[in-house]
């Protein structure tokens, strides 16, 4: 199952998400939602007002109309968090599919029993064997296997799975294709990460993040400062000999308190969460996501991350009186017995020159070992040989001091650029030099400077001396590097920075990994990490790709952004209300105040319908923005801040006026008032 | 409107902002502890009031201990002024032989004073004894200015600090910024008074014979002395009741300007030492260009609206170039204009020409200065924790447009400093609208009106800003001692100021706590042109939505009748 294919919008989602709209009508369920709840029960005033006017046998179609738009604004807000919460619900339904009612094999002192998943606890020793479901969360204890996790990550391919080392964690939920594994079960039935991953992507339990619930404070202030402003009106307006209807005021009211944003706030989050999954990223708590826009400084892993995790052919050396072709063909020749992926870099490097693949008839393959340290190639009276210089140097029964100065030159710098050498032999002379150099990924170095430009400063870490590190970084552009680092390291620099005042994110999958992700501000686990790693990160990368860190800042950014877009957005629309309801409100006592009516709208009764229907359709209207996101560009703070500010801060006090003279134009013209 | 008024108005403008520069320099090294040229004198009198006090002065305060040593003074400083009020007719020094203050009005007083409102609901030359003058009330403009300023100098502290307890010691601040701050100031600004021509004397009045031969009693008194505290303390209430229109207070144009130029220089100080000391000077100049842009668009505007003839006069054929109702012909419309914006974005509260004669937008501006906050540069102190807390606000719904958490200065802006922001921010509304709205249907309220009509509510909102904003200054045309303005406007007067710092000092409390993050390229940068003009954004429009319905009533609907009344 790939996450992302269900986030989208379908007829089903809406007609679920409009139920449930109503559903949320419940005060209990809009506890969570102050400026909503209000809206709500000033909906319910208006509506009673307006029976009372018609139980009196006044007209009251003003009244009942201004009520119905109260009621639709509130319907309108519920129904933007269902659809955000829709797309995750259908994410988790998939996910509940998966999980399983297995039984699991439990082994004891001398036997197996078999016991069901759901009665597994912590500390059982399981075995799975190919074909099985790994019944509950778990380390393995013994064997290896490829597992097939699909059900987690929607990777089809299975990955290998084995005790000891990195890759050690399994996860309930997934199956074993092949081999047998022991696992000793780490979570009870019911908080595995296949629960973990449904509550969380059901948005069930979901909490406030810290900005979101400043953000609440701020709106709730905001509404009580209009109350007081509203409620004052009773006042100073019988002064002025103004009497204001109750449905009046309340229609200013929910006009002036920041519906918008309160509408739209809870369904920004939920779908930020969403926009993770759809990276295949998996946020253990929101705090994390927000956490992740405000990092300054980014820990990075050289393998895997800044580099392919192997090192690949650059250059084949020729030596001198050689002809290039002969060296390359010897050196693709030479790795034809080596199947790590060093060899195959070589290989299709050399192919990459034009040099022909095609074994000679009935070679005989000189193996790559871990002992010998090297490869080759025994055709009829050829032998190509190519290695570490040191194993080919003993295999050709050369002392150091006897080879050719282009060949010790050549050696010589590439170790000092950062990169491998490897000698190639034909018989018993040396003929050339390989290149091996870690290749950095494409784009990762236009990825850096988007960081830069963010102000997120990269340090890359790696176990590699300083020279090769220094080369590394600065063909890749990361601002910093620490050479030879041990686990320690790691965790000494990430509290340095943090002394500093820096938020700190990075991410790792061993399990001696764990302690710097425990400390990181954010820590992302690869799901094929260790069950350690992932305990102590935050954010779980469920296709295991470092640079995922990247989007996850993007989509932690892009939360807050449109949180804040949308609050200005709001804000800044109120001034036009003003003078919508303001000059309506007065303009029978003091006729004076009708110069007020900048807009020109056709009556006080429509001047505030009008205001009310476009501060109801607005929430509407911005339901894509708020679950898209407003887009984040790299562009650092300043530009960042006066195009938003243009666009929802001028926006938004420029955008009502227009609404709002249109809808009146409607209004007046079908004659609804 | 004539260059001769411009040149005035950009001097004081000028001149303000320009003295404040070394004054708070000098300010943030009185803050820090630091010693200068007066210390050798005044260092023994410092250690002195210590000893005396038991006070240790390294002792640094959390933010509930300094609060509440700034509330137990406030309180203390009120009963003893409340107590001097009631009893000054058994006083000495009281050569008029004023009685005693009725209970309301002498609560009024002392929470005006004790407030730094200075709100005026007597006429200094026929109420108050020259002991409650020089003992009570000019005691309290040097203490509740001092007081403001110490909960500046620990603003500066909380972000200058990294993950801070203390605050500092509000009696060290306090004894600290009185001798080093505000006594050679308001001795230098006193003799230069004394050189216009302001009186200095103990005598309480001179009796002399007019040109007609009527005998004319002319009150007299410490004058200059009181003039120089009220206006660099942002205090305000004047020795006599016509204020700095009366010529005694303020006899002649470099009078004047040097009063006009006291009413904000402290103010702006203030924001400088706050820049030095917080290390954050672009970012506080910044606050300081806020400041004066909006205070000297009030000042160009209310110069443009009064350098016109009165719409009525116009009707009537009459040409009279401008609008000197109310005014001193010795100031004309320039200095009268600028003097109403300065005293009103400053909290100041002293007048050197009658508010309610103004035009009506103009009185309209003059409030909504007030209804800002009381923040351009606002009153000693109060000023610069009000447009902290504006600041605040702005970083956080725009610092959310930059995609980070938003911090201000190096500290985060989390739920705790905006739930507390916010807490701060609903008080003006509270108690401006809230009693504006009370007394404008309350009959034993009504009653004190001189008016009725849009002119009337105008009198009523601006009476209650005035007190709300702790700024002092009064429309006219309100009969103010009576129980029910003397006790509402001294509970507005009471929330405005402590409504207004106990949630400040929490905002400070937590700031201080927190870590002081470095800038980076993604960090809203707290200065320059974008976010001065954020900040001025959020400000209007703040203070626009909380006040434009009661202003749509009041000045506003004055001004389109006004010009109703002039059509055909």
């Amino acid at each position: 199952m790939a996450l992302s294919k269900t986030a989208r919008l379908d007829r089903g989602l809406l007609t679920r998400a409009a139920l449930d709209a109503g559903r949320k009508l419940n005060p209990r369920c809009l506890l969570a939602n102050p400026v909503i709840l209000v809206t709500e029960g000033v909906a319910a005033l208006a509506t009673l007002s307006a029976a009372g006017q018609i139980t009196a046998g006044e007209p009251a179609g003003f009244a009942l109309q201004i009520a119905g738009w109260l009621w639709a604004t509130v319907l309108f807000a519920n129904f933007a968090e269902s659809i955000a919460e829709g797309r995750g619900k259908a994410a988790a339904d998939s996910l509940r599919a998966s999980r399983v009612t297995t039984r699991a094999k439990v082994i004891t002192d001398d036997q197996i029993i078999f016991t069901p998943a759901h009665e597994l606890q912590p500390g059982m020793v399981v075995l799975v064997e190919a074909g099985d479901l790994i019944p509950a969360d778990g380390e393995i204890v013994e064997g290896i296997a490829s597992v097939n996790e699909a059900a987690i990550t929607g990777e089809s391919a299975p990955v290998i799975r084995e005790s000891g080392g990195d890759r050690s964690a399994v996860t309930g939920g997934t199956t074993v294709v092949s081999d047998w594994l022991r696992v000793r079960v780490t979570a009870a039935a019911g908080s595995s990460f296949l629960d973990r991953m449904i509550a969380l992507v059901e948005g069930a339990g979901r909490r406030k993040t810290p900005n979101e619930l400043a953000l609440a404070v701020l709106l709730a202030g905001l509404s009580l400062i209009f109350l007081i402003a509203v409620v004052t009106l009773l006042g100073l307006g019988r002064y002025s000999g103004v009497a204001i209807p109750l449905v009046v005021l309340g229609a200013l009211f929910v006009t002036l308190i920041p519906t918008t944003i309160g509408g739209l706030l809870s369904a920004v989050g939920i779908a930020g969460m969403n926009r993770l999954l759809k990276f295949n990223v998996l946020a253990l708590s929101g705090r994390a996501v927000e956490a992740a826009g405000d990092i300054d400084t980014l820990l990075l892993d050289k393998t895997g991350t800044i580099t392919f995790g192997n090192r690949m052919a650059s250059e084949v050396i020729p030596l001198r009186g050689i002809a290039a072709d002969t060296a390359l063909r010897a050196a693709l020749m030479s790795s034809l017995g080596d199947e790590t992926p060093e060899g195959r870099s070589i290989v299709s490097f050399a192919e990459g020159q034009g040099i022909s693949a095609v074994r000679p008839d009935g070679a005989i393959t000189i193996p790559f070992s871990a002992q010998t340290r090297l490869s080759g190639l025994e055709a009829g009276p050829t032998v190509w040989r190519k290695g570490a210089v040191d194993a080919v140097l003993k295999q050709l029964g050369i002392t150091e001091r006897d080879t050719p100065r282009d060949f010790a030159a050549a050696v010589d710098r590439i170790a000092r650029s950062g990169g491998t050498p490897l000698a190639v032999s034909e018989n018993d002379r040396l003929i050339g030099v390989i290149h091996l150099k870690d290749v950095i990924k494409p784009g990762v170095k236009e990825r850096f400077q988007d960081l830069r430009r963010m102000g997120v400063r990269t340090v890359m870490i790696t176990g590699d001396n300083s020279v090769t590190a220094a080369a590394i970084a600065s063909e890749a552009g990361v601002d910093d590097f620490l050479a030879e680092a041990t686990p320690e390291d790691k965790l000494r620099l990430m509290r340095a920075e943090q002394a500093k005042g820096r938020l700190v994110a990075m991410c790792g999958d061993g399990a001696n990994d764990a302690p710097a992700l425990a400390q990181a501000d954010v820590g992302v686990a690869m799901q094929s990490g260790t069950q350690a790693a992932r305990e102590a990160a935050n954010l779980i990368d469920l296709d295991s790709d470092p640079t995922k860190l990247i989007e996850i800042v993007e989509v932690g950014k892009q939360m807050l952004i449109t949180r804040g877009a949308l609050t200005t957005f709001s804000i800044a629309n109120d001034v036009a209300k003003y003078f919508a309801i303001v000059p309506a409100l007065f303009v029978g006592a003091l006729p004076a105040l009708g110069a007020l009516n900048v807009m020109q709208l056709a009556s006080p009764q429509s001047a505030i319908l009008s205001a009310v229907i476009f501060n109801a359709l607005i929430i509407v209207a911005l339901i894509p923005l708020a679950l898209k996101g407003v887009r984040y560009r790299p562009v650092g703070a300043a530009r960042l801040l006066s195009r938003n500010l243009l666009v929802y801060g001028l926006g938004g006090l420029v955008a009502p006026f227009i609404g709002i003279k249109l809808i009146d134009l409607l209004v007046s013209t079908l004659g609804i008032i | 409107m004539d260059l001769r008024g411009w040149a005035e108005i950009a001097l004081t403008l000028g001149l303000s902002v320009g003295v404040a520069w070394p004054l708070g320099l000098y300010m943030a090294r009185i803050w820090a502890g630091e010693t200068t040229w007066l210390t050798p004198v005044l260092n023994p009198v410092e250690r002195g009031i210590y000893r005396v006090l038991g006070v240790r002065p390294e002792q640094s305060q959390g933010w509930k201990g300094y609060s509440f040593s700034v509330i137990a003074f406030s309180v203390a400083g009120f009963v003893l002024l409340y107590a001097l009020l009631r009893l000054q007719g058994f006083l000495p020094l009281n050569p008029a032989g004023f009685g005693n203050l009725d209970p309301h009005l002498a609560f009024n007083v002392a929470v005006s004073f004790v407030t730094n409102t200075n709100w005026q609901s007597y006429g200094g030359e026929t109420t108050m004894s020259l002991l409650s003058q020089m003992a009570g009330l000019a005691v309290q403009n040097f203490t509740s200015a001092a007081a403001g300023l110490a909960i500046a100098a620990a603003a500066a502290r909380a972000f200058a600090g990294d993950r801070e307890v203390g605050l500092g010691n509000f009696w060290v601040d306090l004894v600290r910024i009185t001798l080093y701050v505000l006594l050679p100031l308001s001795i230098v600004v006193a003799l230069a008074l004394v050189a216009t021509g302001v009186p200095q004397t103990l005598h309480a009045a001179v009796t002399v014979t007019g040109l007609e031969g009527a005998q004319q009693t002319l009150a007299l008194g410490p004058v200059a002395s009181q003039e120089a505290i009220k206006q660099i303390g942002t205090n305000g209430g004047g020795f006599f009741n016509a204020n700095s229109a009366h010529p005694f207070e303020n006899p002649n144009p470099l009078s004047n300007l040097i009063e006009a130029v006291s009413i904000t220089a402290l103010g702006f100080a203030t924001f400088i030492a706050f820049g030095r000391m917080a290390r954050a000077r672009k970012e506080a100049a910044s606050l300081v260009i806020v400041a004066f842009l909006l205070v000297a668009a009030a000042a160009v505007a209310i110069y443009g609206l009064e350098n016109q003839t009165v719409p009525g006069l116009l009707k009537a054929g009459v040409e009279a170039g401008q609008n000197l109702e109310g005014k001193e012909y010795r100031f004309g419309t320039a200095a009268s204009a600028l003097w109403s914006a300065l005293t009103t974005g400053a909290s100041n509260g002293s007048v050197n020409a009658m508010h309610e004669s103004f035009m009506p937008l103009s009185g309209g501006i003059q409030m909504f200065l007030i209804q800002l906050g009381e923040i351009l540069p606002g009153g000693v102190g109060s000023g610069l924790y009000g447009m902290l807390v504006m600041a605040l606000l702005a970083v956080f719904v725009a610092g959310l447009m930059v995609g980070r958490t938003p911090e201000y200065l190096g500290k985060k802006v989390e739920a705790a400093e905006i739930q507390y922001a916010m807490l701060a921010v609903l008080i003006l509304p509270l108690a401006i609208l809230g009693f504006s709205a009370l007394a404008a249907v309350l009959p034993a309220a009504l009653s004190s009106l001189l008016t009725d009509g849009p002119h009337g509510l105008s009198e009523i909102l601006y009476a209650y800003s005035s007190a709300g904003g702790n700024n002092g200054s009064a429309f006219a045309g309100l009969t103010a001692a009576t129980p029910w303005w003397d006790t509402t406007l001294g509970i507005a007067m009471l929330l405005g100021r402590f409504g207004y710092i106990v949630p400040v000092m929490a905002i400070l409390g937590s700031l201080a706590a927190k870590p002081r993050l470095a800038p980076t390229a993604g960090t809203l940068p707290a200065s320059g042109r974008l976010f001065s003009g954020l900040l001025l954004g959020v400000i209007l429009v703040l203070g626009g939505l909380q006040f434009f319905p009661a202003l749509a009533l009041g000045p506003l609907a004055e001004h389109f009748q006004l010009l109703a009344s002039l059509r055909p």
